[in-house]
């Protein structure tokens, strides 16, 4: 770091005296105009270059390391039920059974913890190949009638599931349409395991998104029903399924929060769950799991991360080492005036 | 009026002039080169078309009315006026291909297709468009200004009566009559109606307008010559018919009808607007053009707009990026459109049987909605091209400029201008020069001669030694003291102040050479730097041979054209002469005691001032004939009688044809002399050697005779009818001696060409003097020096008027060009240099399709190349032939209108500014005062200003890819749908407000070398003339590492935020999560990217680039505590999901990590094994390297230098070999001397 005085030219501010009429004109003398401002130039030397991969790889594979055994300890159970849930004889007619509203849909489904898993357990149901992040999909919401009831009407941004029967839907658009719901009736040993919806969904969203006074209106009485129906006496703020929702994944692959169970889960405990298999995926071949997992400072499970940085920290790790023995063996001392292009080029020509 | 009182001096100067004021103009024109002489007729023109102007002489009011209502004499040379800014600025903002893509984009964005809101399409074009254009109008206005300080400039003018008063130049109009003052400039095209000198002559120079140095006469009709007063206007009427406006600057055609008498116009009555009355105390003149009507308003072509090659290329990658965004947008589409068919009908939550009127999601239509969708696509994709990068780039310019404006370095103390870049879009172009072209005459001299040293009767007098001689004595000095240095520069003459020598006294070779090193004294007389006490305060008396001394004196005092006039301050004289030459041998003559006072129209009077006695002693000489200096004859004389009776002819003129025409008794002092002059020509001065003869009165007679039957003769061959009776009598003469005149350069020119030769550029000078000044200046300039091989192009001699004369001349050409080119290839000499010497008419079939490239790659052979008696059109085209010849960046620069046309066609104009004209100046790029500032505005600004520039496009693409490219793969995962990860918000300040400032402090305050070093490596200039650092390699280089890190932000953050939860509470990640996030790592990565590319950090980079960073996080702040109906799902995002999420962190710390590894290791294994010049440089710098082993940094500046033949350094190197030879042969002596084998060169 060396900064650089203006000690060469600092002179010729005060030449002007001879020409005083002229020097309209001149430009006036600072350290910026004339691009003298002190500035520190730091050079890559092999030492900043050798210390800067070192130091990379020693934060870099720590953090790795921490957050591989971060995803190590949570646990996670993974159930694909869409197959399952559908009786034998409808396996080939998924759809009809799905579309029918004579069928049961009821199925039972159990669940061994493969390790203690400490409350809370985070319940999530997984769709797959459901593009909630189409754009036609994305758009088709109202944010200021979800907000507030002065706003029922707007519905415009909803279509096509802005009016049925001629008023606006609360909540409009095709997300809120969409809703899920399949539901999940847990059970260890014959006792019930409590679910807890409340606090799902983003504090934020429910407090300042999804208005305490607006209530579903209208809601699936069209012609076509899409998902789950709403309970009209309660407002959207407190319907926190809805709300999670709404919050549109990025990936056609996405969980969801369903609930939470807030008892430890022994190990080899087996778990009950009764499946209102609703919603229907079948048309599309999206796969519906259910997830129970635990978190950590990481959140849920998944060792990219780790592994990301591992790889980037050993890799720099590698490179420090490359470039101390690239030092070692062919060495170039700094500023060395023999490897100026007119110094190497023998003819004499620069180049 | 003031002229009440004043001394007049009336002569009839007709009678002296032997050619020019009888000359036809068909003479003049021939001197200006064959493209503009057109043949002229003499007889009355003819009405008819192009011959319609009808001017009404001091009526001014007869021109209000239609039809003889003519355009006023307001010029304007703006772009746009008040009403016309808008629609015309707006037009030439949506000409850029990119603008107009957004423009598209903006107008789509209203409609349901754009995948984007229409502010954020909207905002960001109207703040780049109307930046731009806010730089457009600004620049507009300063023109207008200039414009206005011209049209405001005042003129007197007839108002009635016979009373003048100023008016603004603006408010003349035609047909008014005007009296103009010596050394003003005409306000318009006038006809000379009468002057100072009783038979209307008047002295005019054209400088502006064709960049001749030499003063032309005009003279005024006969009639017109009784108007000599303000009051004889009183009354005066007539009327002008002439040719209509045109540009032809040596024709004019047209008559004068006064008192029902009808004479005939020729252009020696017409003086052109921007030239300069000179030598003349006043004229009159009535107006005849008026503002654009004028000849040089004609000759006024639209300054072409000029865009530097790397913004060429910058184009043609906007345009692969154009392709990419095309490419990818089809691919989106077509997948769009499959999706649409095949899948989408399943997808029910998307109620695809319910389309909402329109096609843009119809299952049943996709071809239709994959058209539609390729639309939204190519919108989308935007990002990949940089809306920003030309106002970024315009921005960056216009700081560069201020920078350029603001460097006191290149103020000018005594004409109070600073450089000026009067436009900023060729910044970078400084760059990358190859060829310089250079005007002569006020560019690289001032047009002031030096009076320096003389040989008189084989002794040479004057001590002053020429900047060559000097600077080759100190480097032997200093290599004979053992490299020792001084003030660690020893090569570098120039660093230690310019002319700083006082130090060393002097210096004594061993060969008993003895150089008085001594600073230079500021002469105090203008002309006169002689300095030889011999001669001084009538020394000489005492010398061996007097008389032929007091002879000398007498010539320089007698044999002239020029008139006295008296200073009344001092009480002493000034010269007005013809030449600047003839100027200085005056004012010698009058500090040697000569003092030329008085003529009169026969006759001389010299106050001779001798030691013996106190007063001076008036003389006359009565001047009998005087025969007048042409280029041909190159000498001029006279025969004068002296106050004896003696008949005497004064000859003054180019060595080599006095040396032709001496007696054979005459020759006493010719070895010496020439020996003498020799030394002139290597210390690069102006040469003209003296000779006189004594008549007898009965041979004079005679060739009286001959002499005035050949002056009144009539016809084309009068003039060489003149030559050959003035052939007659001069010959026989005897050599007195000869002068050396200093050519004076401007001031610190030959430094400057010595950096620029040794930064690798080469220099050409274009200039309309003759071959011989030219020659002079090339020695002055070392541009020339002894030993180098002179390659001359001119025409042959032949005085066929033939009609195969021009196949012949061509032919003639033809052969000289082969036989050189022959020459140089078979040269074998490393060391060997030539220079090509042309002149314009040999030029002028050098420029022929069939020959042009011929001629190039002969010139660029050699080392220097100097063309002379071009024309303007011709410097336009050699311009052109070397600019697209080599395909190399091309300078032009000069200062006069004869140089608007080069300054224009050239890659980069420059004008120099300061002397009085300002054509080239307004028709320049840039604009110094002086030619030595070139150096810096090449070497420093050019230098930083092209890498600056070139790095940050290329960061520009490298963001921009990065950046539009992970919509592209978010695309993959939506179906194709059009939906972008990231919100509306984040994206339209991408590219604004959280990456631009870091890049535009990269623009304009990254430096790779200081200053200093970029002057003490001239080398390092040659990065950008060889276009290092933005060739293909490293642009593809930059996009590949855009296309990797778009790679590396996009999937680590999909890999990493999967599908699990990402909270500790459980949540899991959704859209807007996952694109701020993702635009978080964005912003980091290209934010440290940056960083990695600087290697200058002042505050305000490092205040930058971390506010870049600081700026994103606290604008998600404010983002996110706005009204949820503003920010929608980034509503208090970070406080809330992101911040308390190590994981995000964690993200952004990894992406950023990853996406500059390959750059990182590219720089550290690069610097490490493959450094750049200015890689090792800064390492030397930075360890001090400089400060501890001053002789390898000294070694190393003397060895940054491009292997150049020309150029000081150049001279002095072969100076010191020629020396050392001699120096050697000395100790050796036994072969005699080392006879230097080139001839001497044909130097006047």
């Amino acid at each position: 770091m060396n900064s650089k005085g203006a000690s060469t030219s600092g002179g010729d501010g005060t030449r002007d005296s001879s020409a005083p009429r002229r020097n309209s004109k001149k430009p006036k003398y600072s350290r910026f105009t004339q691009q003298e401002l002190p500035a520190c130039k730091p050079i890559l030397t092999p030492a900043w270059i050798i210390t800067a991969f070192a130091l990379v790889g020693l934060v870099f594979v720590p953090i790795g390391l921490a957050s591989l055994s971060a995803s190590e300890q949570v646990v996670e159970i993974v159930d694909r039920y869409d197959i399952d849930c559908i009786p034998e004889q409808f396996q080939n007619h998924q759809l009809a059974y799905m579309q029918s509203s004579q069928t049961n849909k009821t199925c039972t489904r159990n669940l061994i913890v493969p390790r203690k898993m400490n409350s809370p357990v985070y319940v999530y149901y997984q769709l797959d190949n459901f593009y909630q992040n189409h754009r036609r999909y994305v758009k088709s919401r109202s944010d200021k009638q979800l907000r507030s009831k002065a706003y029922e009407h707007v519905t415009d941004s909803c279509k096509p599931e802005d009016k049925a029967n001629g008023s606006a839907i609360v909540p409009c658009g095709l997300i809120a349409w969409s809703l899920f719901n399949d539901t999940y009736k847990f059970s260890l040993d014959s006792k019930v395991l409590e679910v807890n919806k409340k606090n799902i969904a983003w504090k934020s969203d429910q407090d300042h998104k999804f208005g305490s006074d607006v209530y579903p209106k209208n809601f699936q009485s069209g012609e076509l029903i899409g998902g789950a129906k709403l309970n009209a006496s309660i407002p959207l703020s407190e319907q926190e399924d809805l709300i999670v929702w709404m919050r549109t994944a990025a990936l056609p692959t996405f969980r969801k929060l369903y609930g939470k169970i807030e008892v430890d889960l022994e190990l080899n405990d087996k778990i009950t769950v009764v499946i209102q298999n609703n919603y229907n995926t079948y048309s599309f071949g999206g796969k519906k799991k259910l997830v129970l997992s635990t978190t950590t400072w990481i959140g849920g499970k998944n060792d990219f991360l780790g592994v990301a940085y591992l790889t980037v920290g050993g890799l720099c790790l590698f490179l420090s080492i490359c470039f101390v023995l690239l030092y070692v063996f062919k060495p170039r001392t700094l500023g060395d005036p023999s490897y100026l292009s007119w110094n190497r080029n023998a003819a004499g020509h620069p180049s | 009026m003031p002229r009440t009182g004043r001394i007049r001096e009336k002569l009839r100067w007709s009678k002296i002039y032997t050619f020019s004021c009888i000359r036809h103009p068909e003479s003049i024109n021939a001197d200006a080169g064959p493209s503009l002489s057109l043949s002229l007729s003499l007889s009355l023109p003819l009405p008819g078309p192009g011959h319609s102007r009808i001017v009404r002489c001091n009526q001014p009011r007869a021109h209000k009315r239609k039809p003889l209502d003519y355009p006023t004499n307001y010029i304007s040379t703006t772009k746009y006026n008040i009403v016309t800014f808008l629609p015309k600025a707006i037009f030439e903002q949506f000409r850029r291909v990119a603008n107009l893509y957004f423009l598209l984009a903006a107008c789509l964005s209203v409609t349901s297709i754009s995948p984007f809101s229409p502010v954020s399409m909207i905002a960001p074009l109207a703040f780049v468009v109307g930046l731009s254009m806010a730089k457009e109008a600004l620049e507009d206005w300063r023109r207008f200004v200039q414009d206005m300080k011209v049209n405001l400039r005042k003129a007197l003018v007839h108002k009635g009566n016979g009373r003048f008063s100023n008016k603004f130049w603006h408010k003349i109009r035609v047909g008014d009559v005007v009296r103009v003052e010596k050394n003003q400039f005409f306000p318009a095209d006038l006809l000379l109606l009468s002057s100072g000198y009783e038979d209307g002559i008047c002295y005019v120079e054209t400088m502006n307008l064709d960049g001749e140095t030499n003063l032309k006469v005009k003279r005024s009709l006969e009639v017109t010559l009784p108007f000599e007063d303000d009051r004889s206007f009183k009354d005066f009427t007539a009327t002008i018919r002439c040719e209509d406006p045109n540009p032809s600057l040596y024709t004019f055609a047209g008559n004068l009808e006064h008192e029902r008498q009808v004479y005939a116009l020729d252009p020696s009555q017409v003086l052109l607007r921007d030239s300069k009355l000179r030598n003349t105390s006043y004229i009159y003149g009535v107006v005849i053009f008026t503002g654009h009507d004028t000849k040089v308003m004609q000759n006024a072509t639209e300054s072409p707009s000029k865009r530097s090659r790397v913004e060429k290329k910058m184009d043609r990658i906007i345009y692969i990026l154009f392709t990419v965004l095309v490419l990818v947008s089809l691919i989106s589409s077509l997948g769009f459109a499959v999706k649409t068919k095949l899948e989408m009908p399943s997808w029910w939550y998307l109620q695809p049987q319910r389309g909402d009127n329109s096609h843009l999601y119809s299952p049943s239509t996709p071809g239709l909605s994959g058209i539609f969708h390729l639309v939204t696509a190519l919108i989308l994709y935007g990002y990949l091209i940089p809306i920003s990068l030309y106002v970024s780039i315009e921005v960056v310019k216009v700081l560069q400029a201020m920078f350029i404006n603001q460097d006191l370095q290149m103020y000018d103390e005594e004409t109070g201008n600073p450089a000026q870049a009067r436009t900023s879009n060729l910044n970078e172009e400084l760059g990358q020069v190859d060829t310089i072209l250079s005007d002569k005459t006020g560019t690289l001299t001032c047009n002031q001669m030096d009076f320096l040293k003389c040989s008189i009767a084989g002794f040479p007098y004057g001590l002053s030694s020429s900047e060559v001689e000097i600077a080759a004595a100190k480097q032997i000095a200093s290599e004979e003291s053992g490299g020792s240095v001084q003030n660690g520069g020893g090569i570098d003459y120039w660093e230690n102040g310019g002319s700083g020598f006082g130090s060393s006294p002097e210096i004594e070779l061993e060969g008993g050479i003895t150089c008085k090193i001594e600073k230079p004294r500021k002469p105090m007389i203008r002309g006169f730097s002689f300095e030889d006490d011999r001669l001084m305060q009538g020394n000489w008396m005492s010398e061996p041979n007097p008389g032929t001394i007091l002879l000398f004196f007498r010539i320089l005092a007698v044999c002239h054209t020029a008139i006295p006039e008296l200073d009344e301050e001092t009480g002493g004289f000034t010269y007005e002469a013809e030449s600047p030459d003839e100027g200085a041998f005056l004012v010698a003559a009058r500090e040697f005691g000569f003092e030329f006072c008085r003529r009169t129209q026969t006759s001389v009077f010299v106050r001779e001032r001798y030691p013996s006695s106190a007063e001076p002693i008036e003389r006359e000489f009565k001047i009998l004939n005087l025969l007048e200096f042409n280029s041909k004859r190159k000498r001029m004389s006279v025969v004068i009688r002296d106050e004896n009776g003696q008949l005497l002819l004064l000859c003054k003129g180019a060595d080599s044809i006095i040396f032709d025409r001496l007696s054979k008794n005459g020759r006493m002092y010719e070895a010496d002399t020439s020996k003498h002059l020799n030394e002139y020509g290597e210390a690069g001065l102006r040469t003209l050697a003296l000779a006189y003869r004594k008549l007898e009165e009965s041979e004079y007679s005679a060739w009286n005779t001959e002499f005035l039957k050949a002056k009144t003769a009539l016809g084309p061959d009068r003039e060489a009818q003149l030559e050959q009776a003035a052939d007659m009598i001069e010959k026989e003469l005897v050599l007195v001696g000869a002068t050396a005149v200093e050519d004076k350069l401007q001031k610190g020119v030959p430094q400057c060409i010595d950096k620029l030769a040794q930064a690798g550029l080469k220099i050409w000078v274009l200039t309309g003097d003759k071959m011989e000044t030219a020659v002079n200046i090339g020695f002055a300039c070392s541009l020339l020096r002894q030993g180098m091989k002179q390659i001359r192009l001119s025409p042959m001699n032949k005085e066929l008027i033939t009609q195969d004369a021009n196949k012949a001349v061509k032919e003639d050409i033809q052969k000289q060009i082969t036989n050189a080119s022959q020459m140089i290839k078979l040269e074998t000499d490393p060391h060997a240099a030539f220079a090509l010497i042309i002149d314009g008419k040999a030029l002028t079939y050098a420029l022929e399709e069939d020959m042009k490239h011929q001629f190039l790659s002969l010139a660029v052979d050699c080392a220097s190349v100097i063309c002379c008696r071009v024309s303007p059109k011709q410097k336009a085209l050699v311009t052109r032939l070397v600019k697209e010849g080599t395909g190399k960046v091309t300078l032009a620069i000069g200062d006069g209108a004869n140089d608007v046309g080069m300054i224009q066609e050239a890659d980069i104009g420059v004008g120099i500014s300061g002397v009085e004209g300002m054509q080239a100046v307004m028709a320049s790029d840039f604009s110094i005062s002086q030619f030595r500032y070139l150096e810096r505005l090449l070497v420093v600004h050019g230098h930083w200003c092209y890498k600056r520039i070139a790095q940050m496009i290329c960061y520009f693409f490298y963001k921009n890819i990065a950046f539009g490219l992970t919509l592209f793969y978010f695309e993959a995962y939506t179906g194709f749908s059009g939906q972008s990860v990231y919100d509306d918000w984040y994206m339209i300040l991408f590219n604004v407000l959280l990456t631009s400032l870091p890049v535009i402090s990269l623009g304009v305050f990254e430096q790779d070398v200081s200053s200093e070093v970029c002057l003490q490596f001239p080398a390092l200039y040659q990065q950008g003339a060889k276009n290092l650092f933005f060739d293909w390699y490293r642009i593809i280089g930059w996009m590949a590492n855009g296309l990797y890190s778009s790679l590396m932000i996009f999937f680590l953050n999909i890999g990493i935020f999967f599908t699990q939860a990402f909270l500790r509470g459980g949540q899991t990640a959704d859209m807007a999560a996952i694109g701020t996030t993702m635009f978080t790592c964005i912003i980091c990565a290209v934010n440290m990217q940056i960083a990695l590319t600087m290697s200058h950090f002042t505050w305000i980079q490092i205040v930058l680039v971390w506010g870049s960073i600081a700026t994103w996080y606290l604008f998600l702040l404010a983002y996110g505590e706005s009204s949820p109906l503003v920010s929608g799902d980034a509503f208090r995002l970070l406080v809330e999901a992101l911040a308390p999420a190590p994981i995000f962190w964690a993200v952004t710390l990894l992406v950023a990590a990853a996406c500059n590894l390959p750059y990182l290791i590219h720089i550290s294994y690069q610097r490490l094994y493959n450094p750049m010049d200015h890689h090792v440089i800064q390492e030397i710098k930075y360890y001090k390297k400089d400060v501890e082993d001053q002789i390898m940094w000294t070694r190393e500046r003397s060895k940054a230098r491009w292997a150049t033949k020309i150029g000081f350094t150049a001279r002095v190197d072969a100076k010191i070999r020629q020396l050392k030879g001699k120096l050697h042969s000395k100790v050796s002596s036994l072969s005699g001397q080392t006879v230097v084998a080139t001839p001497p060169p044909d130097v006047l």
